[in-house]
């Protein structure tokens, strides 16, 4: 009876939060649509031009995910599994692509392009779809990375030594004995990176010109350019019904491969022949290569200065330009703020749901699993319009609040706090729990000492992934407004760039570079590994 | 193990069918998802809304705290509005709410309990949704009289008029592969071939007022033509004005040199190049250009009518008009302010700018983008 209660407890605060903040906000914007007068819903959904639109949506979300597990997997291995000078550098420097703002990750795609001549002559790329999909395995390999990478690197490996002392060749132990243990953190990430460019915007709008049309882009057409509230709602609604699609299938598909697991703290070992470090530093290197490439073009350009380099845009950073109504420093400071806040908020509420799903009740959890996926497939624009509409009046009058841009920004980063700890915790063989307790220990000490350990790593990772979100966000809280005091980074850089003056896209290209910076160094900070004297 | 391995091909099968299916028929059109249903040609847009305007502010409104809507362009100096808190008491909190359409969709959205007490950046184009949707409550205010004649285009004064600012063709003068446009003729002419770079209307305001500019030069019957000239002429369309300027234009090392901006440009070019510079690189197409007019209005919902009516009466003062040419970089509507040097110096607007009826604009506007989509884009 106890124990119900404590659940109960446990799972009330993800359930609120969600409710509150998501649920509530979202269900009102759309009944505001759906109920509204003019065309008829059916006929809105009929149209093959919106089977076009979905059509496109699906095929570059699922060629986008396909091909970024491709390039993140070879990397996820060799941070998981092999210990050496720098691995935390390049594991921070993997996830700085994804707080980049997608305006600044356009603008240095097409300065790409521009530098190797692929944007005109025989081959032109500007505008076409593989732009976009390039773009979106830059962001999103580092989701890829830290979450099957963290779980990967908590796996202890004596099952593949027992593989390999009975005579398999390190692939096939890999194949048959790493992958299936692997499979709930491979599902979990490839869900989220598909959710993510499912619902992928900025990136579309930009790199695809006019021609590319994804249901997100559309939504955002139909709300804000024509008011036709109608037709954005039953865009959500379809939007929302192919996530939930999708995360039942992966889940459903999740359920058969969790299974116990003996995890170490760090199973990484130092690398063992030449021909490992070899292929390591192969490896590290073409992958970074990669993401260094547009980040190299940002950097370049933010040291051009006057005539030759300096770094008088960075300098002009500490000054308040004429266009932003605070200096870049205090948009850095809100940044910052509104990032701590918002990865204490997911730590709270995806700590919470993490032990609900991972060890309460089978059912409810599956749900209250689900329901926090949600968020990450839902558009921006429904959100944010949601919010505007729904948290008007007390006790919810939060829409002019300072505190409701961590929230929303907390909303998707809740996700990847469970996503990283639920694994772990499930994963605990139970008989270690039972152990403990034999040998005398009382149940909130067995708790202490075994889920502990294991899951803080988790949680440090998961956090440190949502404040990277939360620093690079731009999504539904531009839709709610805000005051000018709030600026936050990426913010400031849209508006840098949407003036004319090379003195102005010198600053933007100069405080995306602080902004990578910062993250780095952050994300640097959070991911300790409990190994001393190990970088 | 057998099951797993068994939903592991499953899934990869499905994987590549989808892959090869969709590469098959990749689609990527930009389609039309509702029906147009273009207004009628009666509109209600100037008809008289019937409510009583608000009196002119008189009493002591010290204390009072309003909220002000605008968009994220929304710039004035820091002591502006303090100056309005030192001469009345009213203290305004600011808000910025996206782009000029998310400004005014919000707005619709809100219209029941409204986020703020006055609106700043509806524009012309936008004047009618907002007015149809009985967004504003009237205030004539007392400089009006100041305000050029033309802008003040609701006979209700349910939106005052701020500033101005004319969206024309920018080129890029030592960039030109020939001599400079002068007309936008010109534009669908060989020397200009792959030059032109602009923004698609249903994204971008200045790609919007610039089709809004075929329309008035050519009429209804002769735009589509125009533009099938400027595709076949190699245009290009981008989504926002960043990646046109920033990207495709001469400005970002783009290959093109001609530009869909604003007139105020090449003094913005001036005040902000890096090395400083004599001249503007850009000059301004005068032929192209079409007139953008932002109001200012108190939206109905509002607690505090007379404060707004007062801010509404401060922003057409000397304080504030004076500080909106190098902070927005577009010209006040206060006809007796003296602007700045680099204005005078660089700055224009049209005399005689294209215009259309902001009425006719929200009637025709679904119609208008679906036929320019279908006509550029397909």
């Amino acid at each position: 009876m106890n124990e119900r209660r404590a659940w109960a407890a446990i799972g009330l605060l993800p359930v609120l939060f969600l409710s509150a903040f998501f649920l509530y906000p979202v269900g009102a914007v759309l009944v505001r649509g759906l109920t509204a007068d003019s065309t008829s819903l059916a006929d809105i959904v009929s149209r093959p031009a919106l089977r076009r639109v979905v059509w496109f949506t699906f095929w570059q979300a699922s060629v986008s995910t396909a091909l970024t597990l491709l390039a993140a997997l070879p990397l996820t291995a060799v941070l998981a599994n092999f210990r050496f000078r720098g691995r935390r550098l390049v594991r921070a420097l993997v996830t700085i692509p994804f707080v980049l703002p997608t305006v600044v990750v356009a603008a240095a795609f097409v300065a790409v392009l521009d530098r190797f001549g692929l944007d005109r002559g025989a081959v032109n790329l500007r505008h076409t779809v593989w732009v976009i999909l390039a773009a979106h395995v830059f962001f999103n390999i580092a989701v890829v990375v830290r979450t099957v990478g963290g779980f990967w690197s908590q796996l202890d490996d004596r099952q593949e030594q027992a593989a390999r002392s009975l005579g398999a060749s390190p692939l096939r132990a890999f194949w048959e004995v790493t992958v299936p243990r692997l499979k709930a953190a491979l599902l979990a990430s490839t869900a989220i990176v598909f959710l993510f460019t499912f619902t992928s915007f900025g990136l579309i709008l930009l790199l695809g010109g006019s021609r590319m049309a994804s249901i997100e882009t559309e939504i955002f057409r139909y709300a804000v350019s024509r008011t036709d509230f109608a037709t954005a709602a039953v865009l959500s609604v379809v939007q929302l019904v192919a996530v939930l699609a999708l995360v039942v299938v992966s889940t459903r598909l999740q359920r058969r491969t969790t299974g116990t697991e003996r995890l170490a703290v760090d199973r990484s070992t130092p690398f063992t022949t030449n021909r490992q470090r070899a292929a390591a530093v192969l490896v590290a290197t073409a992958t970074l290569a990669f993401l260094a490439l547009p980040v190299a073009s940002l950097v370049e350009r933010s040291f051009r200065h006057g005539d030759g380099y300096g770094l008088g845009n960075y300098r002009a950073l500490t000054e308040r330009v004429p266009l932003l109504p605070v200096s870049a420093l205090r948009a850095l400071g809100n940044s910052l703020a509104f990032g701590v806040t918002a990865a204490a908020i997911a730590f709270a509420v995806g700590g919470a749901a993490a032990l609900f799903v991972a060890l309460g009740p089978k059912r409810l959890g599956k749900a209250l699993d689900l329901g926090l996926l949600l968020p990450l497939g839902t558009s921006a624009v429904t959100l944010g319009f949601g919010m505007l509409i729904a948290l008007d009046e007390p006790p919810l009058d939060l829409r002019q609040s300072w505190i409701i841009i961590p929230i929303a920004q907390a909303l998707i980063g809740v996700p990847f706090v469970v996503r990283a700890i639920a694994p772990v915790l499930q994963s605990i063989d139970p008989k270690v729990r039972e152990a403990a307790a034999t040998l005398g220990a009382a149940p909130w000490a067995v708790r202490r000492e075994i889920d502990l350990p294991l899951a803080a790593k988790a949680a440090a990772i998961g956090t440190g992934f949502a404040f990277a979100i939360a620093i690079g966000e731009f999504g539904a809280t531009s839709f709610v407004g805000r005051r000018p005091g709030h600026l936050t980074v990426p913010l400031s850089i849209a508006r840098l760039l949407g003036q004319p003056g090379e003195a102005l896209r010198g600053q933007a290209m100069a405080l995306s570079v602080v902004l990578m910076l910062v993250t780095t160094i952050v994300v640097f900070l959070v991911d300790r590994n409990d190994q001393a004297g190990v970088l | 193990m057998c099951s797993k391995s068994r939903s592991i091909r499953v899934l990869v099968s499905l994987a590549v069918a989808i892959t090869m299916f969709a590469s098959a028929c990749s689609s990527d059109d930009v389609g039309d998802v509702a029906t147009a249903t273009s207004g009628g040609a009666e509109s209600t847009c100037f008809a008289d809304p019937g409510i009583d305007p608000i009196a002119t502010p008189t009493g002591d409104l010290a204390g009072t705290t309003i909220t002000l809507v605008t968009h994220d362009s929304f710039f004035v100096s820091e002591g502006t509005l303090k100056a309005f808190t030192d001469e009345t008491g009213i203290v305004v909190e600011q808000v910025a709410a996206g782009d000029a359409g998310q400004l005014v969709s919000s707005a619709v959205l809100t219209i029941d309990n409204p986020t703020a007490d006055v609106m700043f950046g509806i524009d012309n184009a936008f004047l009618c949704r907002g007015l149809e949707a009985g967004l504003f409550l009237p205030y004539e205010a007392a400089r009006l009289g100041d305000v050029h004649a033309e802008l003040a285009v609701d006979p209700h004064h349910r939106v005052t008029p701020v500033d101005f600012g004319d969206v024309c063709v920018n080129y890029w003068v030592d960039a030109l592969p020939g001599a400079a446009p002068a007309s936008l003729d010109d534009l669908t002419e060989a020397d200009f071939a792959d030059q032109f770079v602009t923004m698609n209307p249903e994204t971008s305001s200045p790609g919007f007022a610039f089709l809004l500019a075929t329309i008035a030069k050519y009429g209804e019957d002769g735009w589509e033509d125009y533009w099938s000239g400027l595709v076949d002429n190699g245009v290009e369309i981008t989504a926002g004005w960043s990646d046109a300027y920033y990207g495709s234009f001469t400005a970002g090392g783009g290959t093109r040199s001609v530009v869909t901006s604003y007139a105020s440009s090449p003094p913005a070019e001036f005040l902000f190049a890096d090395p400083p510079v004599d001249a503007p690189p850009t000059e301004v197409l005068f032929d192209s250009c079409f007139r953008q007019i932002e109001f200012a209005g108190i939206l109905a919902g509002t607690e505090h009518p007379e404060a707004a009516a007062a801010l509404i009466e401060f922003m057409l003062s000397e304080t504030f008009q004076s500080d909106i040419p190098e902070n927005m970089f577009v010209y006040p509507a206060n006809s007796t302010i003296a602007l700045p040097d680099s204005f005078v110096r660089f700055g224009a607007t049209a005399d005689d700018p294209l215009i259309i009826d902001p009425a006719v604009i929200e009637a025709n506007r679904d119609d208008w983008t679906e036929r320019w989509t279908t006509v550029v884009l397909r």
